[in-house]
């Protein structure tokens, strides 16, 4: 058991924006969070690591409600990855990843070898060993995403929570930021905007529409074409790709009109 | 953050300790010895001597009076209203994540002033007791921070609406003040508020120390208690809070403190702008942005640059002594533009 929702709410402005999701995330698999824009999967991975409150409902980690979890213990647990979170603050790369280790340091506690190995060990997964020193303005978005994914890792946490980790990159930096959460081995949530990377990196996918869940389970259950075309409004034939994974196509016209 | 040293090194850190305590006593003796009467460093000692420790040296009274109750007080005053503020903007800068905030700028030094001069001149009373001036201040540098976090919070809360908030703020509590001034006041203590309100060590004594010195240094001491959790806002607020961080805690303490060390500053000196902008970033050049290391470095750098500045402004033009807050800003402003012009270049 890890992260769960027991009919959670939440609004902003008088309008409800998570509307009574109740979800649950399996131990080390990778659980997506696709849906239109404003369905309320950013929000909802923010009530999961308690960034927002609930209205109503509980989230639930192993069990207990985090409402009542002291932060710092919570964040020894969760880790969080913003999407495209950055600073104006000189800082290194090394410098970035150690942030993750403040949960687990007193207010005057020194640097110790359980950091700095954590640190290593983090800088390691990512692959950025070698950008240690290197100043965080002077790094690409992929670069920078894996930063934080590091940096995470350094909070040594059992769930992982992305918000749309490849927002705004290129198509490899996407599919080698996806593929490195997909080894971490910890449970991962994360919203995603593309259904076939979706499709290709999530062992479960839930589908938010109007910040209710619409369905929930394995990507070929819930990718299917009527419910894609009743909540994105696209027509999409689905057929198996190439590596054995669905691969969806969107049927829309794409012919130029010729002038006349 | 750290780059070099991962765990205490000691003989590095008494090291710094030591320099830094060095740098200060020299600040202070030029203080105490430069001057329109040139005093010399052994009469200085020896006056030092005679205020401390009821010592018997054979000084003039005048020469006494000028060292000790005079130019030390003054000396003193400045190293801790430049500490206390350059901490404070260091506080405020990573709190709302924005290079440019400062007491002044935001508008909280012209709060506190307000409510100095409010209670100076009308002398308000609360059950009785009349308020004194500090709290006065205080309750002026409160209302500042929230009228400038409510015009941030209504204007969107981002990061660069804050400046515009303090700017709004800046000119509401001025005109405040200048209200109070001109309907309320005598022409002499017109005179005498318009004068403070620029930055005056002059009627500096040895009481205003006492009250300065444990807002300084207990201000100093919640500060780098939370070091850590300043450090974790780099990335923003919700990126604080996922590292563990009690927000809501964190920023209501330092931003209380901030607002102490600020009014009893502001109700001592008057109000005295850029120090708190200029600082912290000339003290990130030297020892990074990591506020373990920055607010101490705040502290030290605060207190030698306001010395000095006073100095500046005793002896930049004879026989006449400049507000110090002129001498700041004739530093500040500069700076400030330096900054805004680096800040527009994209990451």
């Amino acid at each position: 058991m890890t992260l769960a929702t027991r009919e959670v709410r939440w609004g902003a402005g008088g309008r409800m924006i998570v509307d009574g999701v109740t979800l649950e995330a399996a131990p080390g698999r990778v659980l997506g969070l696709i849906g239109p824009n404003g369905s309320g999967k950013s929000s909802l991975l923010r009530l999961l690591c308690r960034l927002r409150n609930v209205a109503s409902g509980v989230v639930t980690l192993n069990g207990n409600d985090i409402a009542g979890m002291p932060r710092r213990e919570l964040a020894r647990r969760l880790a969080f990855v913003e999407q495209q979170a950055t600073t104006e603050i000189q800082l290194s790369v090394c410098d970035v990843v150690r942030l993750g280790r403040t949960p687990h340091r007193a207010a005057l506690a020194s640097w110790n070898q359980a950091d700095e190995a954590a640190v290593n060990e983090a800088l390691a997964r990512v692959g950025l060993t070698e950008r240690h020193d290197q100043f965080w303005h002077t790094l690409s978005g992929g670069e920078r995403q894996r930063v934080h994914i590091a940096r995470a890792l350094a909070q040594e946490p059992s769930e992982l929570i992305l918000d749309e980790p490849t927002n705004h990159l290129d198509i490899q930096h996407q599919l080698s930021i996806l593929s490195l959460v997909r080894r971490l081995g910890i449970t991962c949530i994360m919203a995603l905007h593309d259904l076939n990377l979706a499709a290709m990196f999530c062992d479960e996918i839930a589908l938010l529409h109007d910040g209710r869940l619409q369905a929930a389970g394995a990507p070929e259950e819930v990718l299917t074409a009527e419910a894609i075309q009743r909540i994105f409004g696209v027509a999409v034939s689905i057929h198996d790709g190439a590596s054995g994974r669905r691969h969806i196509e969107y049927l829309i016209e794409t012919e130029r009109r010729k002038q006349p | 953050m750290s780059h070099a040293a991962h765990g205490p090194n000691w003989s590095a850190r008494i090291a710094i300790a030591l320099v830094s305590m060095l740098a200060l006593i020299v600040a202070v003796a030029l203080a105490v010895t430069i001057g329109e009467m040139r005093i010399s460093l052994d009469t200085a000692l020896k006056a030092l001597g005679n205020g401390l420790f009821d010592l018997d040296f054979p000084v003039s009274a005048i020469q006494q009076g000028v060292i000790f109750d005079y130019r030390l007080s003054r000396a003193l005053m400045a190293g801790l209203c430049g500490g206390a503020l350059a901490m404070s903007g260091a506080i405020l800068q990573a709190l709302l994540r924005n290079p440019l905030a400062e007491p002044y700028i935001l508008g909280i030094s012209a709060g506190a002033s307000t409510g100095a001069v409010a209670v100076l001149i009308i002398g308000i009373s609360i059950g009785g007791a009349v308020l004194s001036v500090s709290a006065g201040a205080f309750i002026g540098s409160c209302a500042a921070l929230g009228v400038v976090a409510l015009l941030a919070a209504g204007a969107g809360g981002a990061s660069d609406r804050v400046i515009l908030a303090g700017v709004a703020t800046s000119q509401l509590f001025n005109a405040a003040t200048a209200t109070i001034v001109t309907t309320m006041a005598s022409a002499e203590q017109a005179r005498g508020v318009m004068f403070w309100l620029l930055g005056n060590f002059g009627s500096v004594r040895w009481p205003d120390i006492w009250m300065a010195a444990p807002v300084a240094f207990i201000g100093f001491g919640i500060c780098v208690l939370h070091a850590k959790a300043l450090d974790a806002f780099a990335f923003g607020v919700d990126a604080a809070a996922s590292l563990g961080i009690a927000v809501t805690r964190v920023k209501v303490v330092l931003f209380a403190a901030t607002a102490v060390m600020t009014a009893v500053m502001v109700s001592i000196v008057g109000t005295v702008g850029f120090v708190g902008l200029i600082i912290p970033h000339a003290a990130r050049f030297l020892v990074g942005s990591g506020h373990a290391r920055l607010l101490p470095a705040c502290l030290v750098i605060g207190a030698i640059f306001m010395i000095l500045a006073d100095i500046l402004s005793r002896v930049l033009i004879p026989q006449q002594i400049l507000p110090i807050g002129v001498v700041t800003a004739l530093f500040g402003a500069p700076v400030f533009a330096l900054i805004l012009y680096r800040a527009r270049r994209p990451a």
